[in-house]
Formats: C-alpha cells, structure tokens, sequence
C-alpha cells in the first residue's frame, strides 16, 4: 500500500471508529459547561447499544433503533440529573458510578440470549459525490455511514449552539459561576437538567452506532471502556465541541493504529495516550493562569448550586 | 413560613445503619424481580444461593474476594473523609500488582525476602499512584476525580503491554500472562481455601491504623478540619498539601497492596488486568460508602460485597444467568444509598417564627 | 436640580420592612426607605448595619418577614431576582457578578431578554456602544472580562444593568473598588445617570463623597434607621453637625466605660515596619505601616472596613505574605512567640461548624502538649480542655459532642475567644470581638482583653471607635492603607478627631 492509500484508510478506519466517541463527547461537554460531571457514559452507551440493537432487531428499522438508543440514554441520564442537580449530592460522582455499574449490567442481564446475532439492518451508508477526488482526507470520507457525517455536523451546531446563541452563554455561565447566572434570571437548574439530558441522548447515540453501525450485533461489554474515553476525551478536547471533532478522530485513529502495528509497537503504549495526554494536558492549561482561563475546567464543574449559598 | 430542608443535628448512628441496611434490602428486592421476570423463583434462587455460601467452599471464596476490598475500601474510606475523592484505586492495585510481580521475578531478591518485599514495593508503588492526583490537586487544583480516573486506565495499558511484551511467559496457552512465581513468591493460604491470609492480616491490621488515624491522631484532626473547611485549615495553619500527600500515600498503599495479594495470593502470576482486579477498585467506592466513614463496617461491607460477588457467579452456574447481575446489584445499592443520603443529612422542617 | 420638597411619587418605597435571619440576626428593622428619580440616594452604615440585606430585599433576592415594598405608590412583591430585574431594579453588586473568561458582551446578553438566539452578542454590541457613550463608560464589548482593570469591570456591570432597562440603581460600595481617578470618573458616570431621571442607591461608609454626589442620606445602624436627611441639610450644616453626622455612622449607642488599671507598658512584642501587603485584587492595600505593640499595651486599629485592616491583620497573623517590609513577633519571657488571633469571620474560619465543640476547642493549639504527644491526640485531656473551656467563659452549650454550628452566635464567639485566650501567646490579635454581642457580654470580653495585658499585648481591630477607645493604649487609624497613630488616652474630642480621620474628613 503507497503512504497515500495507507493514510487514507488510517483516516477513514478514524472517521468510522471515532464517530461514537464524538457523540458521546459532545453531550458530556454540554454537561459539563453547565457545571455537571457525568461519569455514567459507560452505563449510558451501554443502554444505547443495547437498547439501540434490540428496537432495531424487534421492528427491522434502523432508525427506530437509534431513537430508541437515544431514548435510553435520555432515560438514565435524567436519574443521573435528579441526584446531581435536584438532590445535589455532595459529588456528582458517586451517582455516575452507580449509573455506569447498573448499566452495564442491566444491559448484560437483558442482552442474555441475544448476545452475537446480527442485525439485519442498519443505517444506511452515504457516498459523498466528488469527495473521493480530495487526496486522503476526502478519500476517507467519501463513503461513510451516514451516522458519521451526522456527527461532524452536529459537531458543528452544537459548536455553535454553545458559543455563538444566548442559550450557550446561559450553559457556559452556568458552568462558571452559577451565582452570578441565577442573579440575572437565568434558571440555573432548569438549563442544567437540558444539558444532563442531551448528554444522555447523545451517548445513547454513541451507543447505537456501536451496535447497529459499527458491529451490528449486541455483545456484553462491547462498549469497552469507551465511555471512559469519552471522559478524557472531553477534557482533552477542552470543551469544545470543535476541538473534540480532531480529538475523536485523533483517538480513533491511534486505536486502529495501535491494532495495525501491534507487530511492530506495543500497541498498550498507544493506546495508553489518550489518558496521558489528557493528565499533561490538563497540567498545562491549569498551571497558566491566562490558559486557564480560555480553556481550563469550568469553575463550578462537579459543584451543586443552592441559592441559599449551599 | 414554610416547608425547607434542615441539615440534622447529628447522624445518628442507628439510622445510618439501618440505611445501609436498607439499602441492601431494597436492591435485594429489585433482584427479586428481576428474577421473577425470567422466571426464576427468587426465594428458591435465595436458597441455594445460601446454601452455596454456607458452604465451606462458597465461605472461603466469599472471604478470599473480600480481602482485596477490606484492602481498597480502607483506603478510600480514608481518602473519602478527607474529601479527596479517589477514583482510582483500580489504578493503585493493578500497579501493586505490577511491583508485586517485578519483585517476584525480576528483582533478584533472596528467597526468603521476596513476600516482604513485595508487599513493601506494591505499597509504594500504589502509593506513588495516589500521590500523582494529589500533588496534582494541591499544587494545580486538577479536580482529583479527572486524574485518578485517568491514570486507572495508564495503569491497565501498562500492565498489559508489561504481559504481552517484556514480561511474556515462557508457556502462554491463549491468553497472555507471565511467569508463575517461584514458590518463595506465594502467599500461603488457609487449607483448601484460597484465603491468602497474610494479605487479609494487612487488610485488618491497616484497617485498625486507618481507624487509629482518623480518631486518635493529629493527621486525623487535621483530615477533619481540612476536608470540612479550608478557610479554618488555614487559620489554623495546617498543610493542605502535607495532609492531602499522606492521605493519598496510605490510600493507594493500601490499594498496592490488595494488587500485591492478588498476584502473590491468588494468580501466581500477572495476568489481564480484567481478571487480576475484576473490578475490585471501582467496587470498593461502594464498600467505602456503605461503610459510612466506620473503618470496620469495612469488613461487613466488604463480606457482604463479596457475597454478592461470589453469589453471581452461583447464579451464573445454577441458572445460567449473566453474572453481569452483580453490577447491577451494586449499581443499585449505590442509587439507594444515596437516595437514603437526603433522608439523614436533611430533615424537613416547619420553619416559624423562633425567635 | 433641587428636590427638597418635590411630592412627585417616589419610584420604589419600603415601609416598615424587616428581616431576620435563622439564628436570630436581625438583618433589618421597620425600615422605611423612598427611592425618586433622578436622585442619588445614598444609604450609610458601618459593616453589619444591614444594607445588603436590605438591597437583596430590593432586588428580589430575600423576601421580607414584615413590612410592604411599593413600586410606583403600588403593593409591590418580587419574588425572584428576575421579577425585579423586570421592574427595573439593576443591582451592581460589590462583589462583581461576571465571568471573567466571557467577553463583556457575552456577559451583559447573559439572560437578556428579547434578543436573537443566535449571535446575541454581535446584536448587542450596537446598544453597548450606544450606552457606552451615553453614560461616558467606555466599555469594548469585545474584550474579555479577565483583562479589565477593576473600574472598567464596574462599568460594564453597569452597562448590565442600564441595558435591562434599569430605573433604579442600586450600587453597593462602588468606589471602594476603585482609585482616585476612577472615582472622578465614576462620579461623572453618575451625574449622567441622574439626568436620564435614574433613581440611584449609593452604598457606602465615605461620608465625604457622599456630601459630594448625595441628594438625600439615609443611615443605617443594627439594621435601622437612625438618620435621614436631604444633603442640602447637611451642607448648610456647620462642621460640628457634620462632625456629629460621622460620629454617628461610626460610634456606639451606649457608652460602656470599664475601669482600667494602670499596667506598665514593657518591651515591644510585634514590630512592623514598612509593611506592604497586596489585596486580593493585586493592589497595595497596606502602604507602608509601621507601628509596634508592647507588652502591656492595647494597641487599637480603627478603620472604616476596607481600608487595609484585614490585610494587615492577615500579614501579622502570618497569613497573607508582605511585599514589602517585615513584621517581626519577638521573643516574650515565658510565652515564646506566639501569637493568638481572633478573626472577624467566626464562622469559615474561626471554628469548623460541623466540628463538635470540644474539636473546635483545640482547632489552634492541638499541636502542643497536652493535646498531642506525638502524632497522636491526648483525647481525654481534650475532652477535659473543651468542658474547662466551656464552664470558665459561659460558653452554653447543651451538648459538647453536638456540632458548634447548634452554638448561638454568642456563643461560638466566646468559644473562639476562649480559645484563644487560652494560649497565654504574647500577642492577642483580636478582630471585632465583640462584634454583634450584647452588653454583657461586651463587658466580659473587654474585662478579658485587658486582663491579656498583664502577660502580653493586645491588637485590637475594630470597626467600633468607642470599643477602641476605651480599650486602647494606643490607636491606629486606618485610611487608604496608610496608619497614623493616635497616643491615648482619648477624651471625647480626641475621639471624635479619630471618628474624623476615619471618614477621611480628616
């Protein structure tokens, strides 16, 4: 295979495998603006795929399957929202845990007995006219399931959405300083809630893509940790839905790499850089003030707010 | 004039109790129907469940699973009442693991040494991973949930590319694992169980130290004025960093060291990380909670944790059920627990005129 | 434009409103308050006397127990911050409320109604302009809120709030922030407003700028009002009434007076010199003190909040480090160098509330012996320490085991005072000890305080000139960061200068 050619698939096995790391991503970053840390991805995705698997093998439509996945997620992530923001537990933690514990093992005890059939259908694969002239990068993403162009332009909407719409500066502010949010109106709790919530369709989305674009089947654990990747991954990408397109696909890319030179590199030390780079990362932004700042962790992150002064 | 939550007294110590208690209870339930939805009879699956954890076999495994989260869970109870929230313990044991096993068959140290040092190294080792977030915490203010969380997974991919790589075994069958250890690596065990009781002395002597700290020394006034309030920590001049520090050096020891007895007690060797910890660092968060900041609940909570454990993969063999119903079980233990939280921190309150 | 008998109705109005709090505070009491357009209205009152209560009942952010507010001559009951912001009441809060990574028009169109959901801040960004040059505020909508100085931040809270339609502004101490040219230009900004027929509340304990921008003054005092008057009354006053006017901002209703015995004033156990301290914003707020404490002495610092104390306290405490200069605590015969301090806030830093009484007891001194031998804690002779504590300074509380957040504010000062006097340190720091206490209870303290001289020195800050000056050897009053040191003893005109000089009349 010329560099060329080999490149390219590099860049579409990417595009492929880090599309339900972007989704997934995209919604914790909303969660997280707005101040909240789910660390129930995990158990959210696991819902996803398999709930995604089962709707689409019970009514043989896709699509009906990705709502259901999205729905699902929707579903857990809002009793992660009621112990986070309503309950205000001292930390967001634990309930995320709980969620990602039960998730995944309810998906294991429902998904007994389906474990590796194969889905008939699926989402539908889209050819991209013209882009297959564009060298390695249009190459890669001339023919792609329609799932991942659809994540790189919810990528860009939500990008938007965040940083250009009155709602995204609400989120933001949130995220910051809830206080000063609260004093001019805005209804802290409320936005918060949203924010949960699209973090859960969008990992219910990610997990959908697992099991009925990616594999289509269902497989315990076929989720793999990666929801807490995507945990990492919205920290490298910091908070920023734009950034977090190059990060997922980044990701992507060093995991399949990882797989096509395991004979000639330990594949575990590469696979091993995300969580890396993710720590260094991170040490960099918080150690300048100014960086810190533009890209650090939002101020009120993992703390509940109470009017009160709680 | 009106209804509002008024933060208790005081917890008092029946009703945290009973808490836990309940919360069991109610998971317990939720199972139940579970059960009863695939048509499985739960008191019938209770029965045998019992009679098979009754048993000399099933107590052994329950005991043998425990060990690793008296060790854990100790830790982060530790970690826990000085506020620092430690995810990570998967991290620090599967590192003790690592340093547990270089000193097995690497290290060149006589025979005769070899399980003190192990122990010795794996401590350390877990240490330096705990003490990574907290440095990071003190001195870059890095939220430590992010840092632990991340070096976990630093942790697994090292091990594995160590158990593929530099550490393969001579005889490897399908998956990968190194070396057994020589003979003068391996932990005894009680009888026929595989109940490594040195690892399982550790776990209750640092229990006891663990409780020594928090009630009877200065570290332990010092945790508790620190995590409640930094403001007065700093009035009353004490070390946010020092006290952070050697919380996390006794936390992720201890963690270290559950590693060291997995691989010393257990395996003999290192293997997938799956199979070394099987989650033993992410099940401890609920050992730690359900024990309520008591360092010997640990040991109930740890049992009955092991139950549980050793109880799905009874259900698994009986009745071919997913053993992925423990973490169910568990996820649901941790949901009422902190559901019962608000019921004993908050009391409502008739607010009138009290004055 | 003269208003003295204008019968225009005034825009917002409070009657007889009061408010306590969990605990017994009484915030406010029977308060009565009218707000008219175009008037700066300014509201005085040392810390404590609850005009921030009252401005949060104004804004929507505390409801009232007793009295009425009324908007226009009309019943009036917001009970959310919006419903307010609705009306028209813009608060520019001391503490500013922005987000210093946004841009300021990010942070103005935070909540805003009535713009486009999308691109809100580039819609904006016309209208500040606009407001900008109106108000002569000159605020760049683009640039990021972290690299503005402080009064540039002020603005832009004020753009906040005009933009929102404010009518009444409500400004809570907006020139403590600020240097001298920044006030100029403040109260340039304010004139404007005025003649747009804004009706504006100007919070603060300056009474001569007050004199400089007022139309009418309201003084607060433990949560009522003990003066009102339009400022034209006041600047046809002869120096005496305005003197009286200070006095009455700054001193205290009731006259205690404690017969104090002569001790001999000894060696000098705190030294400062040159000292310069950085405030939280990065300004100097300590400029240059010099002073020293001797044995036997109470040395007292008196000053309007602000004006450096906690910065020096916190430099002397060894808490906040100094710039410039040194602080020295030297060598006592028997009591070594240490030092006791009592902080103003009791309640974050003094004690741990969730702590039992009997750990908030040792919360200074568990390192020595007989609490630690060590590494490990001497419980019993803990437990022991905290029912002593508790029996020999009154200290009421039912429960030692109970957490002291269950103490009465009274008493978790006494707790926290007993601590420390305990120590027998060569130096008591003591911060507005008898801040919000009873007579009695006054009257114990004062008899603790002096009886510390015997075997070291007291610092003694208060916000309460007669308190210092019963106490005090000496004085140090306190302005803009710069001490100038009072010999006592102090008559009542020596004390009426220093009322002065804290007001910067002086």
């Amino acid at each position: 295979m010329g560099w060329q050619a080999a490149a390219a698939e590099i860049l579409r096995r990417a595009f492929a495998f880090g599309t339900p790391l972007l989704l997934a991503t995209l919604g914790e970053i909303y969660a997280e603006r707005a101040g909240v840390l789910n660390l129930g991805v995990e158990g959210m995705m696991a819902l996803g795929a398999f709930s995604g698997f089962f709707a689409a093998s019970r009514t043989g439509n896709a699509w009906l399957g990705l709502a259901a996945a999205a729905l699902a997620g929707a579903a857990a992530s809002l009793i992660h929202a009621f112990f986070s923001i309503t309950v205000r537990t001292k930390i967001q933690v634990v309930s995320g845990i709980a969620l990602s514990f039960f998730g995944l093992g309810i998906t294991g005890v429902l998904g007994q007995g389906l474990e590796g059939k194969p889905l008939e259908t699926s989402l539908p694969i889209v050819h991209v006219p013209f882009l297959d002239r564009v060298p390695i990068l249009g190459e890669a993403l001339a023919e792609q399931n329609i799932l991942v162009y659809a994540g790189i332009l919810l990528a860009f909407v939500l990008w938007f959405f965040l940083f250009r719409s009155g709602w995204g500066i609400a989120v933001r502010s949130i995220g910051e300083d809830p206080a000063a949010a609260d004093s001019l109106g805005v209804k802290v709790e409320l936005v918060r809630y949203l924010c949960v919530i699209l973090g859960g369709i969008m990992a219910g989305m990610g997990g959908g893509y697992l099991s009925i674009v990616y594999r289509p089947s269902w497989t315990e654990g076929m989720t793999g940790g990666m929801g807490w990747i995507v945990i990492a991954l919205t920290i490298f990408s910091f908070w920023n839905p734009l950034v977090a397109i190059g990060g997922a696909y980044l990701f992507g890319a060093l995991f399949y790499l990882s797989y096509k030179l395991q004979p000639f590199f330990p594949p575990e030390l590469l696979t091993m850089l995300p969580y890396l780079a993710t720590i260094v990362v991170l040490v960099i932004v918080s150690a300048s003030g100014s960086l810190r700042r533009k890209m650090g962790v939002p101020a009120a992150l993992g703390l509940p707010y109470d009017r009160e002064g709680g | 004039m009106g209804l509002y939550l008024v933060k208790r007294a005081r917890n008092s110590r029946p009703v945290v109790i009973g808490l836990s208690l309940l919360s069991v209870l109610f998971a317990s339930l939720v199972i139940g129907v579970i059960f009863l939805a695939y048509r499985i009879d739960p008191l019938e699956a209770a029965a045998v469940l019992l009679k098979e954890l009754m048993s000399r076999y099933g107590l052994g495994e329950v005991v043998w699973q425990s060990i690793p989260l008296i060790l854990c869970g100790g830790g982060l109870l530790l970690a826990f009442s000085a506020s620092f929230w430690n995810i990570g313990a998967e991290g620090q044991l599967l590192m003790g693991a690592l340093a547990a096993t270089w000193t097995a068959l690497f290290s060149g140290i006589p025979g005769f040494l070899r399980v003190p040092a192990l122990f010795l190294l794996a401590f350390g080792a877990g240490a330096l991973w705990g003490i990574i977030p907290a440095v990071l915490k003190t001195k870059f203010r890095i939220p430590e949930v992010i840092t632990t969380l991340m070096l976990n997974y630093v942790a697994l991919n090292l091990v594995l590319y160590l158990i593929h790589g530099p550490w393969k075994g001579e005889k490897v069958y399908g998956f990968a694992y190194t070396d057994t250890f020589p003979a003068s690596a391996w932990l005894p065990v009680i009888g026929p169980t595989r109940i490594h009781w040195p690892t399982l002395a550790l776990g209750l002597a640092l229990l006891f130290a663990v409780d020594l700290i928090l009630k009877r020394t200065r570290l332990g006034y010092e945790i508790k004025v620190v995590s409640r309030s930094l403001d007065a920590g700093r009035y009353a001049k004490i070390s946010y960093f020092r006290t952070i520090f050697l919380v996390m050096v006794v936390s992720g020891g201890m963690a270290g060291l559950a590693g060291a007895g997995e691989v010393a007690g257990v395996h003999h060797l290192l293997r997938h990380p799956d199979q070394v910890s099987l989650g033993y660092g992410y099940t401890a968060i609920v050992v730690a909670w359900l024990a309520r900041g008591n360092p010997y609940a640990i040991v109930a909570s740890s049992v009955l944790m092991g139950m549980i454990l050793v109880a799905g993969d009874v259900i698994q063999v009986s009745y071919g059920f997913p053993s992925s119903l423990v973490k169910v079980f568990t996820g649901l233990i941790l949901f009422f627990l902190i559901a019962g939280d608000l019921l004993i921190t908050y009391r409502v309150a008739w607010k009138g005129r009290d004055c | 434009m003269e208003k003295t008998s204008d019968p225009r109705i005034p825009v917002v109005s409070l009657r007889g409103v009061t408010k306590t709090f969990p605990g017994c505070v009484v915030a406010n009491e029977d308060v009565d308050l009218d707000l008219h357009a175009g008037e700066v209205h300014a509201l005085l009152g040392e810390n404590g006397a609850g005009k921030s209560t009252l401005m949060n009942i104004l804004s929507g952010m505390v409801r009232p127990d007793r009295g009425e507010l009324l908007f226009e001559g009309k019943r009036w009951n917001p009970r959310t911050p919006r419903q307010a912001i609705e009306r028209g009441i813009g608060m520019v809060h001391q503490h500013f409320m922005l987000i210093p990574s946004h841009s300021v028009a990010e942070n103005i169109a935070l909540g805003l109604k009535g713009l486009p959901l999308f691109l809100p801040a580039r819609k904006i960004e016309g209208r500040i302009r606009e407001f900008s040059a109106r108000y002569a505020l000159d605020v760049d909508p683009n640039a990021r809120v972290w690299q503005l100085s402080v009064g540039e931040r002020q603005r832009v809270e004020i753009i906040k709030v005009l933009l929102r339609g404010a009518r009444v502004l409500i400004l809570d101490e907006p020139t403590s922030v600020l240097t001298p040219d920044e006030i100029d230009r403040f109260f340039c900004i304010l004139g404007r407003m005025k003649n747009e027929g804004k009706a504006i509340v100007f919070i603060t304990h300056k009474l001569g700028e007050v004199m400089e921008v007022a139309d009418r003054i309201t003084i607060l005092r433990k949560g009522r009002v003990t003066a009102h008057m339009e400022a034209s009354e006041i600047r046809r006053m002869g120096t005496a009434a305005r003197h009286e006017l200070a006095f009455r901002m700054v001193g205290r209703e009731v006259f205690l007076s404690i017969g104090r015995d002569r001790v001999e004033r000894g060696e000098p156990i705190l030294s400062v010199k040159d000292l310069r301290v950085f405030g939280d914003r990065g300004r100097e707020t300590v400029n240059g003190v010099s002073f020293s404490v001797h044995r036997g002495e109470v040395f007292g610092v008196v000053g309007v909040a602000g004006n450096g104390q906690r910065e020096l306290v916190e430099a002397v405490t060894g808490l906040r480090p100094a710039c410039g200069g040194c602080v020295s605590l030297h060598e006592s015969a028997g009591t070594g160098t240490e030092c006791a301090y009592i902080p103003e806030d009791r309640l974050h830093m003094g004690a741990v509330p969730d702590l039992t009484v009997t750990d908030n007891s040792i919360l200074t001194t568990y390192r020595a012996s007989p609490f630690s031998k060590g590494p490990f804690l001497n419980i019993p002779a803990i437990r022991e320490w905290g029912a002593s504590l508790a029996s020999r300074f009154n200290i009421a509380a039912s429960d030692l085991n109970a957490p002291a957040r269950q103490l009465s504010g009274g008493n978790l000062q006494r707790l926290i005072l007993a601590r420390e006097l305990s120590r027998n340190a060569s130096l008591l720091v003591a911060e507005q000890p008898t801040h919000g206490l009873d007579v009695g209870s006054t009257e114990e303290i004062w008899k603790y305080l002096l009886d510390q001289r015997r075997s070291g020195a007291v610092l003694l800050v208060s916000g309460d000139l007669s308190e210092a000056c019963e106490l005090s050897d000496r004085i140090g009053v306190m302005f803009k960061g710069v001490m100038t040191i009072v010999e006592g003893p102090f008559t009542e005109e020596k004390s009426r200068e220093i009322g002065l000089m804290m007001t910067g009349l002086r």
